[in-house]
């Protein structure tokens, strides 16, 4: 008794959670006929009308790299700014530690729709108007606070004494870095590394401002503009948001155990 | 094989200083300990001389070399750590090999280097093993093994036998006097446990506050303290303080409770006092007792029947008795 209440609860809260994305899955195979129907009905028939337009009707393959090739790029440099800067920020002597860190993590707190028109600005002075290197750099300088935390924290959680062995044993600050640190701290990077790339795929008020063709346009941007005749085509965006959503999905899967270790490190002494 | 010598050297950390202008040589193949309680700036000390930590004021020299401005790659010395400080990701055989790796020798070499310390240290068996796959005392033979392997010109340990159950620590300290007796090569040493220091050194360095209070043989150092601090931080259980006026000027006579020895019968010269505990210690008792309001510590015979709330007589020998200037604390 007491087991099935439980397992109804947690029933309720997945139905809650994935709600979204089961009701835009099921809009996704609905034909058009009865997509903007009130009361709302489940499909009579599924149809893969929608998938098949998107990757017709639409340049959806070439939105889909930009958004591949922003958010990785993204996240490579992300990571190799910020675990330089976490390693010094968490093992080096430097003055002025939490200052540095507030500092840093004030960037995170400006909203980006107050930033945004300075940006455009500055973006078009560097001629860098839709291309990936505007997103680029944009969404690195947005997502490094938070790369920068998780991985000081990671490298906090390294006994100095490690560090000091490696110092010791002949390893540059730098070797010390790569070859201890480093491998010692890879759950971390695997979970700043995926949130970064989820924010840089997701990211929908920059690329919508500093982008204008599909040379640069990212997914949000894409589906948001996705052309309709003479109504809003609901279903193939709902297709689109789907087939978007996969990637990640497979991503998190893949690095799943790597990161819960991540989330809970420090929690249980290896 | 190398000579330190440390020249008017000092170091503080935000206003504390943590070594106070600090002049000592430390002979080459020497088995020098500092030790001190926690805070007294020993470990701080020990860094210096690793290059862990830049040395704020003086010189530190090792074989008339100015070390100061020398990276620790450059110094050429090897590290045991407190917590072992072994690499996770690494197998036993590894980490031995890293230090050598770092120097770029060659493979074969490296391979007979870690076998050669792998047998000296018993651990043949273990090198494909990661470390937390080890118990405690496996891998402090691991980071032993570690520092061994490059033949350093200095071995720096920080408390290497503090995290060890008390039977290993023991172990590992003839396993300590074995190696450096077989190697010969200038070990630096620090601890709080004055035991250690005792059974293990040469000569030590009591530490305090960052001042050096005595340096000296461990029997220097037991059997003529320099100050009330020495007297009361070397031997265990510390040694008795009473404050007296012998020649008419107040000072502190300090006794060792293992030179007080206490019985039921009363001889020549004997005091009587009332027993307070007996701690046994196998073969002969710890006995307190209070003397003239002072709690004191002796030894008694096992086959003495003392009792606890009982009269009792204590006998010492005045000639084991050290005098302290009341004021200064320094030995008369």
């Amino acid at each position: 008794m007491k087991k099935t209440g439980f397992y109804l609860l947690l029933l309720m809260v997945v139905l809650y959670c994935s709600g979204p994305l089961l009701w835009q899955f099921i809009t996704s195979i609905k034909p058009d006929a009865e997509l903007t129907r009130i009361p709302p009905v489940f499909p009579t028939e599924a149809t893969m009308g929608h998938y098949i337009s998107i990757f017709k009707g639409h340049p959806f393959p070439r939105i889909i790299i930009n958004s591949a090739i922003i958010a990785a790029s993204t996240t490579i440099l992300s990571i190799i700014i910020g675990s330089l800067a976490g390693f010094g920020l968490a093992k080096l002597k430097i003055r002025y530690k939490t200052l540095i860190l507030g500092f840093v993590l004030s960037v995170s707190m400006f909203p980006p729709i107050a930033t945004v028109s300075p940006l455009y600005i500055i973006i078009r002075a560097l001629g860098l108007r839709d291309t990936w290197l505007a997103l680029i750099i944009t969404y690195t300088t947005f997502s490094l606070p938070l790369s920068i935390w998780i991985l000081t924290n990671f490298f906090r959680e390294i006994p100095d004494e490690l560090y000091r062995a490696a110092r010791v044993d002949g390893c540059s600050p730098f070797q010390a870095f790569y070859k201890i640190m480093l491998p010692l701290s890879a759950p971390g990077f695997f979970t700043a590394a995926i949130l970064i790339f989820i924010f840089s795929w997701n990211e929908f008020l920059f690329a919508l401002t500093f982008t204008s063709t599909t040379a640069s346009r990212t997914i949000p941007v894409g589906i948001a503009l996705f052309p309709g005749l003479h109504e809003v085509p609901w279903g193939d965006i709902a297709a689109a948001s789907v087939v978007v959503t996969i990637p990640l999905i497979i991503l998190v899967f893949a690095f799943q155990k790597r990161i819960i270790e991540g989330l809970t490190a420090g929690a249980v002494k290896g | 094989m190398a000579k330190i010598r440390f020249e008017n050297v000092k170091k503080g950390f935000n206003d504390v200083v943590v070594v106070k202008d600090l002049s000592l040589t430390i002979n080459a193949g020497e088995f020098f300990t500092f030790v001190g309680p926690s805070g007294c700036g020993k470990s701080t000390l020990l860094n210096m001389i690793a290059g862990l930590e830049p040395v704020a004021e003086g010189k530190i020299y090792f074989d008339d070399v100015l070390v100061n401005d020398l990276s620790p790659k450059e110094r050429d010395v090897a590290m045991v750590f407190q917590s072992y400080a072994l690499y996770p990701h690494m197998t036993v055989y590894e980490n031995m090999a890293f230090p050598l790796q770092m120097k770029k020798a060659d493979k074969d070499i490296i391979d007979n280097e870690v076998r050669k310390a792998a047998a000296l240290l018993g651990l043949e068996e273990l090198l494909k093993r990661r470390p937390k796959e080890l118990s405690g005392g496996q891998r402090q033979r691991v980071a032993l093994g570690r520092a061994i392997i490059r033949k350093p010109k200095l071995f720096l340990m920080d408390e290497p036998l503090s995290n060890l159950d008390a039977r290993l620590r023991i172990e590992m300290r003839a396993e300590l006097k074995r190696l450096h007796q077989e190697l010969k090569i200038t070990t630096v040493y620090v601890t709080h446990d004055q035991a250690e220091a005792m059974s293990l050194s040469e000569r030590v360095a009591v530490l305090h506050q960052g001042e050096i209070q005595q340096c000296g043989t461990p029997l220097e150092v037991y059997s003529r303290p320099a100050n009330i601090f020495v007297a009361g931080f070397i031997g265990s259980p510390p040694m008795n303080f009473i404050k007296g006026k012998p020649q008419g000027n107040t000072v502190i006579i300090g006794i060792r409770p293992e030179d007080i020895s206490v019985s039921n019968k009363s001889a020549k010269d004997s005091i009587e006092i009332v027993v307070s505990v007996i701690e046994p210690a196998g073969s002969f008792n710890w006995v307190d007792f209070m003397w003239n309001d002072v709690k004191m510590k002796g030894t008694g015979n096992v086959e003495e029947d003392l009792m606890p709330g009982k009269r009792a007589f204590i006998n010492f020998s005045a000639d084991k008795a050290i005098t302290f200037d009341y004021i200064t604390g320094r030995r008369l």
